[in-house]
């Protein structure tokens, strides 16, 4: 565990050096700019379209980051063979998987806390007023974060076991895949076999359901987001991490290093 | 019988290839060999032999089709072996967003060296490989012999009881080479145990104890350089120039190589005299007279060129 | 650890793991239920704009959008929720991404038109979306019978009805009934067969299933229909003969009026409301498929 914070420590200082946290000076291009524009081109929605945009940002950039990052994390040390000497240490490979998981989400964790405070700044400098905006952009946020940590999951694991650009495809598919769940749980359709309808129906339960960690129009529109469900999503989050990396953890202890 | 610091029994590792993996390589056969305590090993054998495979099955970056392998009396899969053990990859390559020191320092983390002696120990070693003044220039800007010295570095940074390198020599200067066979020989004063590849056989002649010769996957010879050695005939090299007809001197020459006026030679060591006595009376100017030492490297040759001789049976018995 | 005890721990964590998430999100959709976030958000309401924006992937683009659509009405009408305000708006987009894409116009058409609970109650959107089919379908003659369709039974404008099966009837491939319907309606309006036959042939030519779904309940609701007519008659009988309306079919059936209980055809007992005129039992599927005007208390 402790060589794993090690690992963490050392994939956030990788991620850092490789320049990946300039992704906030466009953010903050973004930020200023809709503030800019958002007095001239709607009247009374400011605040609305500021936390959206904000959100929607946050939520992009950090996917890119969490999926191509995410991907490379074991992939790329494999390719130029950083690994070797590593993995000759008394390190356990589950070890350097929890590592590189958790220095990634730490990456993601300082990245995606820059970016809310920049939408809070360009929110203070348009707001007129109102108090729980706040409170359920911030969950908005967190919620993103969780989301990012399990994709990260994905692309680690599917990076395990098969190419960088086909992790990448499977991470981004199953991403997508994972926002349509509830749709696929109540298809209907009089075409469809009961067996397959049950199928899908468990199926939508296997995959990861990413419409949990969507709250925006919540957020944007300053409803209080229950605590019950910032704990239910937090421990489903990390439920479903740990079950992913126990996973990749499996393949990857198996794998002769080419 | 005392424990070896190495000791592999009938490791093998097969590789899977082709669609579904129906079809499989053999890279290492039923290798059985000791590794002395505080012995020097050199583990010699051509490109794709199996030597870079067996130092993986040994560090656990892969892992056998059959066999076993302990190291100081732990299995393999122990990961409390690798606490005691040092590994230089073949052309190693290292972080590069780091410098010498952080890579260090960081590798020294994972070994769990306590603080106040982290640094003493980076600094000491980034003097013993030579790197002190690159000590915080980023890896992506060291060169190939650069990366190799840190590796060395890496590799002994925690005072392993064995120490396994793979290819140290390669992609060194003269200078480096040096400098990598003076630290193996320190190792083994410290009564280190030593197990490094090479294919560059003077290193080998010059620094182990023992060797093993590894071709096609098979060791086929373990013994002391000169004991290997030894299993050749000697012979003298006669090197002379000769203008004239070749007349009396034409089953001489038949056996030489000619290179313009200049002819090399070999005699064995009884006929020298001889030969020597012929080709001065036929006018003949001898240049030198050398002993040629059987070297590993004939050994090696020869051993190469049995089991290309061999390849096609291997290839069928593939199937 | 021996490889098979590994592998046994690691389906134990899966299953265990999966059985976990089973459960946390039956909570989470309990909690997200609460939440009344707009789920029907149509972002892009433009289809010049997203067909532009779809480069040259626009009819499949026009595909996802048609499935949209389906799966749109299909949560509505299984949930019974009466607001479809985006039906319109989705099938705007898809006909722009993909003008020939027929089913949607046909589909959209039938379901625009349609009284709730099965449709949006707006026939002249309907027609409208018809029009464009037509446009961009000129040969396609089975919009007319829509066409016709809407102002039969929704317009109750049997002029345009039988205008429109007439004009369908000129184009290539037409069926030849087409002209019979323009006669018939002209003649005699609405009627009871005039309708039958309409539905039936929607219900036989077509293979979208909510389509022909819904042809199958209209024709059973215009069974019903008949069947309450018929009832109606002998209630007046029975009144002539006790002096109260019946109260139930089984009152027919003790008097001999009728040999057994008559069911709707999906197989409840009719009932007789208070003023003693048979309607369709309200425990029966097909009472709450009957159209707002067409239910009595």
């Amino acid at each position: 565990m402790r060589r794993a914070g090690i690992v963490a420590l050392n994939t956030f200082r990788e991620a850092v050096r490789d320049r990946v946290l300039y992704n906030l000076v466009f953010f903050a291009l973004v930020m200023i700019a809709a503030s800019i524009l958002v007095g001239q081109v709607s009247i009374g929605i400011e605040e609305m379209v500021i936390v959206t945009l904000g959100l929607s940002a946050i939520s992009v950039i950090g996917l890119l980051i969490a999926v191509f990052i995410g991907v490379g994390l074991v992939s790329k040390e494999m390719d130029k063979r950083t690994l070797y000497a590593l993995l000759a240490k008394p390190v356990r490979r589950w070890e350097l998987l929890l590592g590189k998981f958790g220095g990634l989400v730490l990456t993601l964790t300082v990245n995606t806390a820059a970016m809310a405070a920049g939408l809070f700044l360009a929110l203070s400098l348009v707001k007129q007023g109102t108090e729980h905006v706040e409170a359920s952009v911030l969950v908005a946020v967190y919620f993103i974060l969780l989301k990012l940590a399990l994709v990260v999951a994905l692309a680690l694991l599917f990076s395990c076991f098969t190419t960088p650009l086909l992790s990448i495809l499977y991470t981004a598919g199953l991403y997508i895949a994972g926002l349509f769940v509830t749709e696929m749980r109540n298809f209907q359709s009089e075409t469809m076999s009961r067996a397959l309808q049950t199928l899908l129906r468990w199926l939508s339960y296997l995959l990861p359901n990413f419409e949990n960690f969507d709250v925006m129009a919540a957020a944007a529109h300053g409803r209080a987001i229950p605590g019950v469900l910032i704990a239910q999503n937090s421990a489903y989050a990390a439920l479903y991490c740990a079950v992913v990396l126990t996973v990749a953890a499996a393949i990857f202890t198996r794998r002769n290093l080419k | 019988m005392a424990t070896a610091a190495i000791e592999i029994e009938n490791l093998t590792k097969d590789y899977p290839f082709g669609f579904l993996h129906l079809k499989k390589k053999t890279s290492l056969e039923g290798l059985t060999m000791r590794v002395e305590e505080g012995e020097v090993f050199g583990f010699l054998g051509p490109n794709g032999a199996g030597k870079t495979t067996t130092i993986k099955l040994l560090v656990g970056l892969i892992f056998p089709t059959a066999g076993t392998a302990r190291i100081l009396g732990k299995s393999i899969s122990d990961i409390s072996m690798h606490a005691d053990i040092g590994y230089l990859p073949e052309q190693p390559y290292f972080y590069d967003y780091l410098t010498a020191t952080e890579l260090l320092d960081y590798f020294a983390r994972i070994h769990d060296l306590p603080a106040q002696e982290r640094k003493a120990r980076v600094d000491g070693m980034l003097k013993k490989v030579g790197l002190e003044t690159a000590r915080k220039i980023q890896l992506r800007k060291y060169s190939k012999g650069m990366l190799q010295r840190i590796g060395v570095a890496q590799a002994i940074l925690h005072d392993p009881k064995v120490v396994i390198l793979d290819e140290p020599m390669s992609g060194l200067d003269p200078v480096g080479r040096r400098e990598v066979r003076d630290v193996i020989l320190e190792l083994k004063q410290a009564g280190k145990t030593v197990l490094f590849s090479t294919h560059i056989l003077s290193d080998a002649e010059m620094l182990c104890d023992r060797v093993g010769v590894i071709v096609g996957g098979k060791l086929r010879g373990v013994g002391a350089p000169d004991e290997i050695v030894g299993m050749k005939a000697q012979g003298m090299e006669v090197l002379f120039e000769y203008a004239g007809a070749a007349g009396g001197l034409q089953p001489l020459l038949s056996k030489a190589t000619q290179t313009g006026k200049r002819y090399r030679m070999q005699v064995p060591e009884a006929d020298l005299y001889a030969t020597l006595q012929q080709l001065g009376s036929a006018g003949a100017k001898v240049l030198s007279v050398t002993q040629v030492k059987s070297t590993l490297e004939e050994y090696f040759m020869h051993l190469v060129e049995a089991d290309r001789a061999q390849a096609p049976a291997v290839e069928v018995s593939g199937k | 650890m021996s490889a098979g005890k590994s592998y046994l721990l690691l389906w134990a964590v899966l299953l265990l793991g999966f059985c976990g998430l089973w459960e946390l999100q039956h909570a989470i959709d309990a909690r997200r239920a609460h939440l009344h976030q707009e789920q029907d958000d149509l972002v892009l309401r433009s289809g010049p704009l997203l067909k532009t924006m779809s480069l040259e992937y626009a009819p499949l683009m026009a595909d996802l959008y048609w499935t949209r659509v389906v799966q749109y009405y299909g949560n509505k009408r299984a949930s019974h929720q009466a607001n479809i305000e985006l039906l319109w708006p989705l099938l705007d987009v898809t006909t722009t991404l993909d003008p020939n894409l027929i089913i949607a116009y046909r589909f959209g058409s039938m379901f625009l038109s349609e009284p709730p609970p099965s449709g949006a109650g707006k026939p002249e959107l309907g027609i409208e979306l018809l029009e464009r089919g037509i446009r961009a379908n000129p040969e396609y003659w089975r919009f007319y019978e829509d066409l016709g369709f809407i102002y039969y039974f929704e317009l109750n404008d049997y002029r345009k009805a039988a205008e429109a099966f007439l004009e369908g009837s000129k184009k290539p491939g037409a069926m030849i009934w087409m002209k019979a319907f323009a006669a018939r309606i002209s003649e005699k309006g609405e009627t009871l067969d005039t309708s039958v036959m309409l539905w039936s042939e929607i219900y036989s030519s077509v293979s979208e299933p909510s389509i022909k779904e819904n042809a199958k309940i209209h024709l059973q609701l215009l069974r019903a229909r008949a069947d309450c007519e018929q009832l109606n008659k002998l209630a007046a009988e029975y009144k002539k003969r006790t002096g109260r309306p019946p109260g139930s079919v089984r009152d027919l059936v003790n008097v001999g009026l009728l040999p057994g209980l008559v069911v709707d055809p999906v197989g409840v007992v009719y009932f007789f409301d208070l003023e003693g005129q048979a309607q369709i039992n309200p425990a029966s599927p097909l009472f709450k498929e009957q159209r707002v005007d067409e239910k009595r208390p």
